[in-house]
């Protein structure tokens, strides 16, 4: 059990790249701590200099009140599990998982009761005498978390430990390691570039981008509150909407309509100092097919009509994708979350938006259709900060 | 139904093939084999298996110092020039496979250069030196020039297999409690040696099949070595044809060879591949 503080931990490689800026985490004792954020922006770094596999430029590491940065990755009793697993080849899965506890000489009982016992819990107990190599990659996953909690540390790493599993066991996995973390109640710092486990697993989320911490909070938090650009479009899927648009006498002009503002969102516009010129985005959700509403209910927000390009329907719910003219809103954020999804700006003068729509919604494939959005739900940018203007935080 | 005549076709016009390669490559050993099981008289008789077997010829070089000494030379010369070619192939290794330093690919180049070069090319230069040295006909004349070129072998084939450890179990280790000591014995370590050994193997193999440096740089028994010895016998007499007795060592120097081809034949392969396609 430990508590863990970054304080602007900072790390330099010796080639010049700085992978992880003045960073400040404080993590309490028990508590899930997710990392995220598209790959090379310094996650493993930031890992790798908890666990002290990394130096650590400037800054200061403390566990458990004390400063860490000079121990020994072996004098830190955290244990880790590695996105490749890391399994020794020449051991059996029983030496593998017993190879912390032999290098802390405990006696053999004692190992051998506390192996079985990881084995139970992790379901493994019939491959104890097989090796790694004979194991399916699920199974070999769970002699890497065994490996780590064999030895009961003071805190677990984990860095994309479920990025090599298909999708489904992944699913599966993200679950188990969820109840795993909750049984033990070890501090846990847990790496991915993968938002769906960063809102699911996480007590708190730790939204990184090139190295500087962006936001840190529950995952509904950053979900309705992103403080910026970054943040909005990272969290969520199908992401967030973004249209360039601009802000006049308190109504907003952008390619869904001219909108009027809602009390509680000019308010913090004007708060924030809004430029004329703005993001606006929307979340997916927060359309729908504006034949299914009531009057009293379409008062609520603003409508446009569009045709629809692609459907589809995904039993419960439809994604609608429409082309709506005007301009794409293009900021260095919105273009590094674009490369990061491996998307490549599509050619063309209009912006595609995605709306969820209700599963009994009449959309067509090519035809028109009236959309509804809430406006009390839109959220503003700052194009070249990319702060969030109508932030409530 | 057709497609079973057809593999069975080919597998017959495979072995076939097979069975011509090995005999064409196995007959001159086995010639000298059955040569040195014939007896004095048959020996000309242009049998292929012996009419009257004997084991006299290999009694023979066992009770003179002329194989003997050169089988002392032999082993310990290959066996030293090992030693040192592969502990220092394996610095030269971890550092080309783990580290980023200035010079590297200039190292591996020159290496592979050293293993080209032709060697009869510096056999008089090696002569007037190890001359000059005193070195001429003595152990380590020989060991020195066998490292020279057994060692661009080794860092070739070691580099190779480092380059397949997965560096990341040192880390794990680590993590795992393991000071950096014990993470090298006891992870690291094991997963290397099977490269070391079939390096080894490979070295030893080329020191022992040497005659070029053998004949050149020696001149007595003080540090002859087998394959040069041979070309010396002369039989018990000078006037006895020493054909049965050269044929007897030539199969003895041969076995340690075909022991260690047949057991390691697996690890050999993988370690020559590896160094021809990744080095
Ligand atoms: N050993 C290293 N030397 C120099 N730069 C490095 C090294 N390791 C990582 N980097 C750089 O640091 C940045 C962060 O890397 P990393 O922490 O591995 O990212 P992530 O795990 O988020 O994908 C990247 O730009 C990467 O190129
Ligand atoms: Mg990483």
């Amino acid at each position: 059990m430990a508590e863990i503080v970054l304080d602007k931990v900072t790390k330099t490689y010796p080639d010049g790249a700085r992978a992880v800026s003045e960073m400040d985490i404080e993590i309490a004792d028990g508590e899930f701590v997710i990392l995220v954020g598209p790959s090379g922006c310094g996650k493993s770094t930031a890992l790798n200099m908890i666990a002290g596999l990394e130096d650590i430029s400037s800054g200061e590491l403390r566990i458990d009140g004390a400063r860490a940065n000079e121990k020994a990755p072996k004098d830190r009793d955290i244990a880790m599990v590695f996105q490749s697993y890391a399994l020794y080849p020449h051991m059996s899965v029983r030496e593998n998982m017993a190879f912390p506890l032999r290098l802390a000489k405990v006696d053999d009982a004692t190992v051998r009761a506390k192996v079985d016992e990881a084995a139970e819990i992790l379901d493994l107990t019939q491959h104890l005498d097989r090796r790694p190599s004979n194991l399916s990659g699920g199974q070999r996953q769970r002699v890497a978390m065994g490996r780590a909690i064999v030895r009961s540390p003071k805190a677990f790493l984990m860095d994309e430990p479920l990025s090599n599993l298909d999708a489904k066991l992944r699913g599966q996995m993200r679950t188990s390691v969820a109840k795993l973390q909750k049984q033990l109640g070890t501090t846990t710092v847990y790496v991915t570039h993968d938002q769906t486990e960063a809102m699911t697993l996480g007590d708190r989320v730790v939204v990184l981008r090139g190295g500087v911490v962006q936001q840190i909070g529950s995952p509904q938090f950053l979900y309705e509150q992103p403080a910026n650009l970054f943040v909005a479009g990272f969290i969520g899927s199908p992401s967030m909407n973004f249209v360039a648009a601009t802000l006049e006498d308190g109504a907003l002009k952008s390619p869904l309509g001219t909108i009027t503002l809602t009390d509680r969102i000019r308010r913090l516009a004007e708060e924030a100092n809004a430029p004329r010129e703005v993001v606006l985005g929307i979340r997916p959700e927060h359309f729908e097919d504006a034949a299914l509403l009531e009057e009293e209910h379409k008062a609520r927000g603003a409508s446009f009509s569009a045709a629809v390009d692609v459907l589809e329907s995904m039993g419960s719910e439809k994604f609608a994708y429409f082309t709506v003219e005007g301009e794409l809103a293009r900021t260095a954020e919105l273009q590094e979350l674009a490369a990061d999804a491996g998307a490549t700006d599509v050619p063309g003068t209009g912006s595609t938006i995605v709306a969820r729509l209700s599963a009994s919604s009449g959309a067509r494939v090519g035809q028109d259709l009236q959309v509804w959005f809430d406006a009390d739900k839109l959220q503003l940018f700052d194009p070249s900060s990319g702060k969030n203007l109508t932030y409530a935080g | 139904m057709v497609m079973g005549t057809v593999t069975t076709a080919r597998k017959t016009r495979w072995a076939l093939l097979d069975i011509v390669i090995v005999v064409y490559a196995l007959i001159p050993v086995l010639w000298i084999a059955s040569l040195s099981f014939k007896t004095k008289d048959t020996l000309a008789d242009g049998n292929f298996i012996p009419r009257e077997w004997t084991l006299q010829n290999y009694a023979d070089i066992f009770a003179t110092n002329e194989f003997i000494r050169p089988l002392i030379n032999s082993i310990g010369i290959a066996t030293i020039a090992t030693v040192i070619a592969v502990g220092l192939g394996m610095m030269a290794a971890y550092a080309i496979a783990r580290l980023d330093f200035p010079g590297k690919r200039a190292l591996v180049g020159v290496s592979l250069l050293i293993a080209m070069f032709p060697q009869i090319s510096l056999v008089t230069p090696l002569f007037n030196i190890e001359r000059e040295l005193g070195l001429f006909d003595t152990w380590p004349g020989l060991i020195l020039p066998y490292i020279t070129f057994a060692l661009p072998l080794g860092i070739y084939v070691l580099s190779a297999f480092f380059r397949e450890i997965p560096w990341e179990l040192e880390k794990a280790a680590k993590m795992d409690g393991a000071t950096p000591a014990q993470a090298f014995r006891r992870v690291i370590a094991p997963l290397a040696a099977p490269g070391v050994f079939t390096t080894a193997i490979l070295v030893f193999i080329f020191c022992w099949n040497d005659f070029l440096f053998a004949i050149s740089l020696t001149s007595t028994e003080a540090a002859r070595t087998v394959p040069a010895a041979l070309s010396f016998f002369t039989g018990t007499s000078q006037f006895e044809d020493p054909t049965g007795t050269i044929a007897a060592a030539a199969v003895v120097i041969t076995i340690p060879i075909v022991l260690f081809v047949l057991f390691f034949q697996r690890r050999i392969v993988a370690g020559l591949t590896s160094g021809a396609v990744k080095g």
